[in-house]
C-alpha cells in the first residue's frame, strides 16, 4: 500500500481527519508556549518592579480603552539607534504584571516603554488635550475629554482583585486601601499619601492634571504614563546577575 | 425579505408533500425557550449593569433574543408542516437561505470595512479628523476596520461558502434545521456587539481579539454549532472521499476555535460589567497573543481562503485540481508549520531567544507549503489559460493566487531577524498584511462571491461582466498604490529610525521621521479609496444580478432526439 492509498483513512473519515488535524496544530504552540511558564530564563529577577498603583492602574485602564497600543509600542529592541533614543532595552520583568501585555506593534508614535518623568505632566495635559499645540506636525488624536471623565475609587478595589486572581501580587492592604490610595496619589495635601507611598515604591504623588476635586481619567492616564519605565534602577541594575 | 426567500421550486415541491399534521420541531421549541430565558436575563443584565457599554450590549441583546423568538414562532406558523425533504426527485434539496444571508451580510460589512479603514487612513493624513471625540478617534475606529474586515466580511465569506461547499461536494442537505441559521445569524450578531463595544471602548487590547469576554462566550457557542453543522453534514456525505476543500474548512474551523479558546480566558471584574482582566500576562501573554494572531492569519485568512480556492477555481476554470498528491502534502505541511511562526512577531523583544528562533525559522519553511498551495491553485488553469481573457471573474480569481504567493514570499522573509529589526513597528508590516488581506483575501472573496451569487440565487450569469472588468481593474490599482506607498514609507521610516550623521548621533527627530510620512499616507487612503469603489460596484452589479437577472432553468430537460 502506497502512502497515496493509506493516506485515503484521512479522506474518508471526518472524525480520524479531526483528530489529525488536532495533533498537528499541538505540537507547534506546546513546544514554543509551555517552556515559557516555567523556564526561569524566561522572565529575570529584577529589583523594583512592583504592581500598579490604584491610579496608574485606573490610568492604564485608559490606555487600554483607546487603543493606544495600536501605534505605540512599549518594547524597546535591544538595537543601538532604539536604546539611544529610548533608554535602556526592555525586561521582561518590566511587564510581568501586564494582563494584557502593552508591547504594541507598531510605531505610528515614539515608544512609550520609559516615558516616565521625560516631560512634565503640565506637558501631558496640554499634549494630551492638544498634541498640535505642542507637536505641530503630529498625527495623534486629541483627547480632551479625558479631564472630564473622574475615575471611580469605589471599584478599582475590584479590579485589583480580580488581577490578584490571575496572578498579580496585590497585598490585602493594598487591596483594602484601594479607594483611599486612589485619591491620595493624585493629591499631595492628602493625609494619606505616606501610608501610600510606603505601600508602592516609587510611587509618585502629584495633582497630574493640575486641578483639585476627584482625579480625573487625566491624572490617571498622566500618572501611569509617568511611571513607564521608571521602576528599575539601571545605575545599580547588574545584566550579568541573571547569566547562567 | 424577498431576495433571501427560497426559489420557487423549493417551495412547490415542500408542498406537494403528504399532508401531516404540523407540530413545533425540539429545535424550535427548544431554541425559543432558551431566546426567552436569554431576553429574561438580559434584562436583568441590563437592570444590574455597572457601566453603560454593557447596560447598552445587555438591552441589545435582550432585543435580539425577543426577535429570535419571534422569528422562529413565525416560522412555526407559516411553514408548511414537513419541513423542507433532505432530496427531491432523489437529487439533493439543498439548503441556500442562510448561504445567500451570509452573501448579503459578507457585502454589506466589506463595504463598512473598507470605508472605516479609508477614515482611518486619512486620519493619519490628516488628523483633525479623529474631531477629538471617544468614538471617532482612530483608536477606537481601527479595531472596528480591523474586525470588519477580518471577521465579518471575511467570516462571512468564509461561513456562507463553505456551508455551499460542503453542500455541494457532499451532494447533502445541510445538516439541521435552524442550526446553520444560528450559525449565520449568531455571528453576524458576534460582529455588532463586537464592533458597536470598540467604538464605546469595550476591548481587551489584543489585537484581532478585542472583543470583551461576553463576546467571546458567545462567539464559542456559535462557532461549536457551527462545526457541528459542517461535520454533520460531512458525516451524511454520499461522497465516499472528503472533498480538499472540506479538509481546510475543518483545519480552518477546528484550529479557530483552539486559538480563541487559547488566547482569551480572561476574567470578568463583574458579572454585570464589560471589563476583564486576560489570565496571562507579560511574555507569556505576548507568545499566546501572537500565537493567536499569526494563526488567525494561518486559519481564517489563509487555510479558509485556501478551501475557497480549491472549489471555486477548478469549477470556474472547468478544470480539475492540478495535483491531489500536492494538496495533500501542502495541507498538513501548511497547517503543522503555520502554528510555529507567532514568535516572528516578537523579534528582539524580551522573548526568549530560543522562541523567537524557532518562530524564524518555521516562518522561513512555510513559505514552501504556500507555494505548495499556489502552485496548485495557478496550474489547476493549464489548458484553460485562455479563459483569462474572457472571464474577469477566474482573473480576478487567478491573480488572487498571485498575491497570494507574493505575500507568502514577503512573509518569510520580513520573518527573518535582521529585516525585521527594519521592517517591524513601520508600515512595511502594515503594506504586507494588505497585499495579502486586499490582494489575496479581498480578490478571492470576490470571485467567490460573484460566482456564488448566481448559483445561490439560480441566475444564468452575473447582470455584468464588463462591471467585473471594471472592478477588477480599478482594485487592482488601488492595491498597487495602496502597496507601494506602504512599502516606501516603511522602509523609509525604518532607515530615517536608525540613521545616524557623521557624528555619531541620531540624524532625525522621531516627529521628522513622522512628517514624512506624510505623503505616502494622502497615497495610500487614495489606493483604499479605489478599493472601496470597486466594491461598490460590485456590491451594484450583485444587486442588479439578483434583481433583474435570468432565471437558471433548474428541472433537467429531457434530450430531444435529433432528427
Amino acid at each position: 500500500m502506497s502512502f497515496w492509498t493509506r493516506h485515503q483513512i484521512f479522506e474518508k473519515n471526518s472524525i480520524i481527519l479531526i483528530v489529525g488535524i488536532l495533533l498537528v496544530i499541538a505540537i507547534g504552540g506546546l513546544v514554543e508556549i509551555t517552556p515559557l511558564f516555567y523556564l526561569k530564563s524566561t522572565i529575570e529577577k529584577v529589583d523594583g518592579v512592583r504592581p500598579y498603583t490604584p491610579l496608574e492602574l485606573a490610568g492604564r485602564n485608559v490606555y487600554v480603552r483607546e487603543g493606544c497600543y495600536l501605534c505605540h509600542s512599549q518594547m524597546i529592541r535591544p538595537l543601538r539607534d532604539e536604546v539611544e533614543r529610548y533608554g535602556h532595552f526592555s525586561l521582561a520583568a518590566e511587564s510581568m504584571f501586564d494582563h494584557p501585555f502593552q508591547w504594541g506593534s507598531k510605531r505610528t508614535g515614539p515608544d512609550l516603554a520609559r516615558v516616565g518623568a521625560k516631560y512634565s505632566d503640565d506637558w501631558h495635559v496640554t499634549h494630551l488635550t492638544n498634541p498640535r499645540a505642542i507637536v505641530p506636525q503630529s498625527v495623534m488624536p486629541g483627547y480632551p475629554f479625558l479631564s472630564q471623565n473622574e475615575v471611580d475609587p469605589d471599584t478599582i478595589a475590584d479590579h485589583m482583585r480580580t488581577l490578584r486572581a490571575v496572578g498579580v501580587p496585590y497585598t490585602d492592604d493594598q487591596i483594602a486601601s484601594a479607594g483611599a490610595d486612589l485619591k491620595a496619589q493624585a493629591d499631595p495635601d492628602n493625609a494619606g499619601s505616606d501610608a501610600f507611598t510606603k505601600r508602592y515604591a516609587k510611587a509618585v504623588v502629584r495633582n497630574f492634571d493640575g486641578k483639585t476635586g476627584t482625579p480625573t481619567e487625566m491624572d490617571a492616564l498622566i500618572a501611569y504614563l509617568q511611571m513607564l519605565g521608571t521602576l528599575v534602577d539601571f545605575k545599580i541594575y547588574n545584566e550579568k546577575a541573571n547569566l547562567r | 425579505m424577498w431576495f433571501l426567500a427560497p426559489c420557487s421550486f423549493e417551495r412547490e415541491s415542500a408542498m406537494s408533500q403528504p399532508s401531516i399534521s404540523k407540530s413545533m420541531t425540539p429545535g424550535e421549541s427548544g431554541l425559543a425557550v432558551v431566546f426567552a430565558a436569554t431576553a429574561f436575563l438580559c434584562v436583568v443584565a441590563s437592570a444590574k449593569a455597572l457601566d453603560a457599554p454593557f447596560a447598552f450590549h445587555a438591552a441589545l441583546s435582550a432585543a435580539a433574543s425577543l426577535a429570535a423568538v419571534f422569528v422562529i414562532v413565525n416560522r412555526y406558523f407559516e411553514r408548511p408542516a414537513a419541513l423542507p425533504p433532505a432530496e427531491i426527485n432523489g437529487r439533493p434539496n439543498y439548503n441556500m437561505g442562510p448561504i445567500k444571508f451570509t452573501a448579503v451580510m459578507a457585502m454589506f460589512w466589506g463595504i463598512a470595512g473598507f470605508l472605516v479603514g479609508l477614515i482611518i487612513a486619512s486620519q493619519l493624513a490628516w488628523p483633525a479628523l479623529n474631531f477629538d471625540l471617544p468614538w471617532t478617534s482612530f483608536g477606537r475606529l481601527r479595531p472596528l476596520h480591523t474586525s470588519a474586515v477580518i471577521f465579518a466580511f471575511g467570516g462571512n465569506v468564509l461561513i456562507g461558502t463553505s456551508f455551499y461547499v460542503v453542500q455541494k461536494s457532499c451532494r447533502a442537505r445541510l445538516a439541521g434545521d435552524l442550526a446553520p441559521w444560528f450559525v449565520v445569524v449568531g455571528y453576524n450578531y458576534f460582529i455588532l456587539v463586537a464592533g458597536t463595544g470598540y467604538l464605546l471602548g469595550v476591548t481587551q487590547s489584543k489585537e484581532y481579539a478585542e472583543p470583551e469576554w461576553y463576546a467571546d462566550l458567545w462567539l464559542t457557542i456559535v462557532w461549536v454549532v457551527y462545526l457541528l453543522v459542517f461535520l454533520a453534514t460531512i458525516i451524511k456525505r454520499k461522497e465516499p472521499h472528503i472533498f480538499v476543500a472540506n479538509w481546510f474548512y475543518l483545519a480552518f474551523i477546528v484550529t479557530i476555535a483552539v486559538l480563541h479558546l487559547g488566547n482569551n480566558p480572561a476574567l470578568p471584574v463583574s458579572a454585570f460589567g464589560s471589563k476583564s482582566y486576560v489570565a496571562w500576562g507579560g511574555i507569556q501573554d505576548a507568545m499566546f497573543q501572537w500565537w493567536y494572531g499569526h494563526n488567525a492569519v494561518g486559519f481564517f485568512l489563509t487555510a479558509g481562503f485556501l478551501a475557497i480556492m480549491y472549489y471555486f477555481i477548478p469549477k470556474r476554470a472547468e478544470r480539475p485540481i492540478y495535483s491531489y498528491r500536492l494538496s495533500i502534502i501542502h495541507f498538513w505541511a501548511l497547517i503543522f508549520l503555520y502554528i510555529w511562526a507567532g514568535p516572528h512577531h516578537l523579534h528582539y523583544t524580551a522573548l526568549p531567544d530560543w522562541t523567537q528562533t524557532l518562530g524564524m525559522t518555521f516562518s522561513i519553511m512555510l513559505w514552501m507549503p504556500s507555494w505548495g498551495g499556489m502552485i496548485n491553485g495557478l496550474m489547476t488553469l493549464s489548458g484553460a489559460w485562455d479563459k483569462l481573457r474572457t472571464d474577469p471573474v477566474l482573473r480576478m480569481l487567478v491573480v488572487s493566487v498571485a498575491f497570494y504567493g507574493m505575500s507568502t514570499f514577503e512573509g518569510p522573509m520580513m520573518s527573518i531577524k535582521v529585516v525585521n529589526s527594519l521592517s517591524h513597528y513601520t508600515d512595511w508590516t502594515i503594506g504586507h498584511v494588505h497585499s495579502g488581506a486586499l490582494g489575496w483575501v479581498g480578490f478571492v472573496s470576490f470571485g467567490a462571491l460573484y460566482c456564488l451569487v448566481p448559483w445561490a440565487w439560480n441566475r444564468k450569469g452575473l447582470y455584468s461582466l464588463k462591471l467585473v472588468n471594471w472592478h477588477f481593474w480599478i482594485a487592482t490599482l488601488g492595491i498597487v498604490l495602496y502597496i507601494s506607498a506602504m512599502w516606501v514609507s516603511g522602509i523609509l521610516q525604518g532607515l530615517m529610525w536608525r540613521a545616524y550623521t557623521s557624528l555619531g548621533f541620531l540624524e532625525y527627530s522621531f516627529i521628522e521621521t513622522v512628517e514624512a510620512m506624510h505623503p505616502f499616507y494622502i497615497i495610500r487612503a487614495a489606493g483604499g479609496g479605489l478599493f472601496l469603489i470597486g466594491a461598490l460596484i460590485m456590491a451594484y452589479n450583485l444587486w442588479m444580478t439578483v434583481r433583474v437577472g435570468e432565471q437558471e432553468v433548474q428541472m433537467p430537460v429531457a434530450l430531444q432526439p435529433a432528427e
